[in-house]
């Protein structure tokens, strides 16, 4: 065991549908350090969703089953501990941000009435309890920390009044409500156009370094990990194939999947050619 | 040398309507854009969502009506051509998302057989063909009796391809072709659209929000902001010397993998909002603190 915030051991996990058994994660070992900023980044199928999933405990026992392996937070096993601790956990002292705004949010109700119920169930879990109008205060104040300009406004509004980036930016304020120690981004900013992605991106990462969290940012975009951490984690098919400080990644990837991966990447400055003529030169 | 395409003074307005249905102004989705294309040449459109260059896109192909301006293709006006089978002949498109664009009730040499069909290929030789153009783009003549769900992403797009190619078009319109594939298989479809772009002497206008994926693909590109066109150009010189305050901020925003690319990207604060305005984009070249557009409701 490490002491890392968040250790992820030797993690297999198997989904069984109709008889056939594929086996999706096959013995994923990562350490997410306190105050850290960690990536996981793998194409489609790679089981970097399935790995966030099985961390946030959201897996659907059956189809998927852990097969084998651990995963620590802060020294406990959330896989062995009790439902009921384990939930004590989950959107308080881990939380996540989802990649579509659009389709995390319930159109039918205020931002204020769903992160007011967020935070109500959250702090129910954790046996404390605030009145009305103290919820409604930290929810201004979350909203305001993730640079919304007019919390009381944009906590009236009804998400399709709202923007795509403020509606991610929403998102990160839902996650932030309960202190979280560990946030966990699934591709944020993907559904977005680039400037605002990029924003987003700056955002993240200026909250995690004012208010120390640890960061697992997992996404398919080799541009947005270097951007964003400081240590990653490659996944293919089921297994991480690399892990190194990022800048060494992107200097000198030892694995074959990594380097044709970062080949692939097209370059801003050019020189990537493609077609029959490129590949040859 | 004759121009593929040319596109001048191109306008569309949508208007905008009160709740009881009244005309209450317009919307200026594509305004005053002027470009061409050389034969044999890719022209990129680069751009966010509400840009307009899917719009440019529909008007070509002939699925809006341009508000004003002219789309002269080799030379002549499309106007009165659009919706003809001559016009399909000449111009095809290749959608952002393989997996709805294909029936998935049709095989893939089906749906490969709809343009021959229409544009009068005799029977016969639909097997032949189909078999050929699944060829053209690499993929085994076995996959012309396979449907679109035992496909992958990267296959379907191909498929996509296949079929526009069907009528041997002229020119080809590519709606973000690689937006919805993982990054090794984006490369590997480029180098197909390079390689039969080639092959076939075709003219590609590729429309994109990823803009190294422009940088490497495209001869020239135009950068479309709030249904302008604010800056075109040979792409090196605009990716290496951009001059507009948008196209500088689209450059700043992107992801990249490498310190050279970090160099080249202009230094500018991030705007905190939406797309910018042109007052965000004048206060941000002054150095000034940037401002948000957008009031938040």
């Amino acid at each position: 065991m490490s002491d890392a915030l968040l250790a992820v051991r030797n993690l297999s996990v198997q989904f069984t549908t109709y008889g056939q058994t594929n086996q999706v994660l096959k013995g994923v070992s990562l350490d997410v350090p306190a105050r850290s900023q960690i990536a996981l980044v793998g194409e489609s199928g790679s089981g970097k969703t399935v790995t966030m999933r099985a961390i946030m405990g959201l897996l659907r026992t059956p189809p998927a089953k852990v097969t084998s392996g651990e995963i620590f937070y802060d020294g406990h096993d959330l896989l062995t501990m009790p439902t009921k601790e384990r939930l004590k956990l989950r959107g308080t002292a881990m939380s996540m941000v989802f990649q579509d705004p659009m389709s995390s949010l319930n159109p039918v109700f205020t931002i204020a009435d769903q992160m007011g119920t967020i935070l109500k169930y959250a702090d129910r879990r954790l046996g404390r309890s605030r009145g009305n109008r103290e919820r409604m205060a930290r929810v201004h104040e979350v909203l305001g920390q993730v640079r919304m300009r007019d919390p009381e406004r944009v906590s009236r509004s009804y998400p399709i009044m709202l923007s795509g980036g403020m509606r991610q930016r929403v998102l990160i304020a839902m996650a932030l409500l309960s202190e979280p120690k560990l946030l966990i981004a699934d591709e944020p900013g993907t559904a977005l156009d680039v400037t605002t992605q990029a924003q987003i991106l700056k955002l993240l990462k200026d909250l995690v370094e004012e208010r120390g969290l640890a960061l697992l940012m997992i996404t398919h975009n080799l541009g947005v990990v270097r951007e964003t951490s400081n240590y990653v984690y490659v996944m293919n098919k089921g297994v991480v194939v690399e892990h190194r400080p990022t800048a060494d990644l992107f200097e000198a990837p030892r694995d074959d999947y990594t380097r044709a991966l970062i080949a692939a990447v097209p370059r801003l400055t050019g020189g990537t050619s493609f077609g029959k003529a490129g590949a040859a030169a | 040398m004759t121009n593929m395409l040319e596109i001048a003074g191109l306008t569309k307005l949508f208007p905008v309507r009160n709740r009881f249905g009244r005309k209450t102004g317009d919307v200026r989705a594509v305004d005053d854009v002027s470009f061409s294309i050389e034969k044999g040449k890719v022209y990129g459109l680069a751009g966010e969502s509400g840009s307009g260059k899917s719009t440019i896109a529909r008007m070509i192909m002939g699925l809006a009506k341009p508000t004003s301006g002219d789309i002269l293709l080799s030379g002549h006006s499309i106007t009165g051509e659009t919706g003809t089978r001559a016009y399909g002949r000449k111009v095809q498109m290749v959608f952002q998302n393989p997996g709805s664009s294909l029936n998935p009730r049709r095989t893939v040499g089906q749906s490969i057989a709809v343009p021959l069909a229409a544009h009068g290929t005799p029977l016969g030789e639909h097997k032949r063909r189909i078999a050929e153009l699944l060829e053209m783009v690499q993929l085994p003549t076995d996959f012309a009796l396979r449907y679109p769900h035992e496909l992958s992403g990267g296959q379907k797009q191909r498929v996509a391809i296949a079929r526009a190619l069907a009528v041997a078009p002229q020119l080809l319109i590519l709606d973000e072709p690689t937006s919805a594939l993982d990054v090794s298989v984006q490369a590997r479809v480029m180098d197909l659209l390079v390689d039969l772009g080639q092959q076939l002497g075709l003219t590609y206008l590729f429309i994109s929000h990823d803009l190294s994926l422009m940088r490497n693909f495209a001869d020239t590109v135009g950068v479309l902001y709030l249904g302008k066109i604010v800056e075109t150009g040979p792409t090196a010189s605009v990716f290496e010397a951009p001059q507009h305050d948008y196209t500088r901020l689209l450059l700043a925003s992107v992801p990249v993998i490498s310190a050279e690319e970090e160099a080249m990207r202009p230094k500018i604060p991030l705007i905190d909002g939406e797309i910018p305005t042109a007052e965000q984009l004048i206060a941000l070249r002054d150095g000034a603190t940037p401002v948000s557009q957008r009031t938040e409701t």
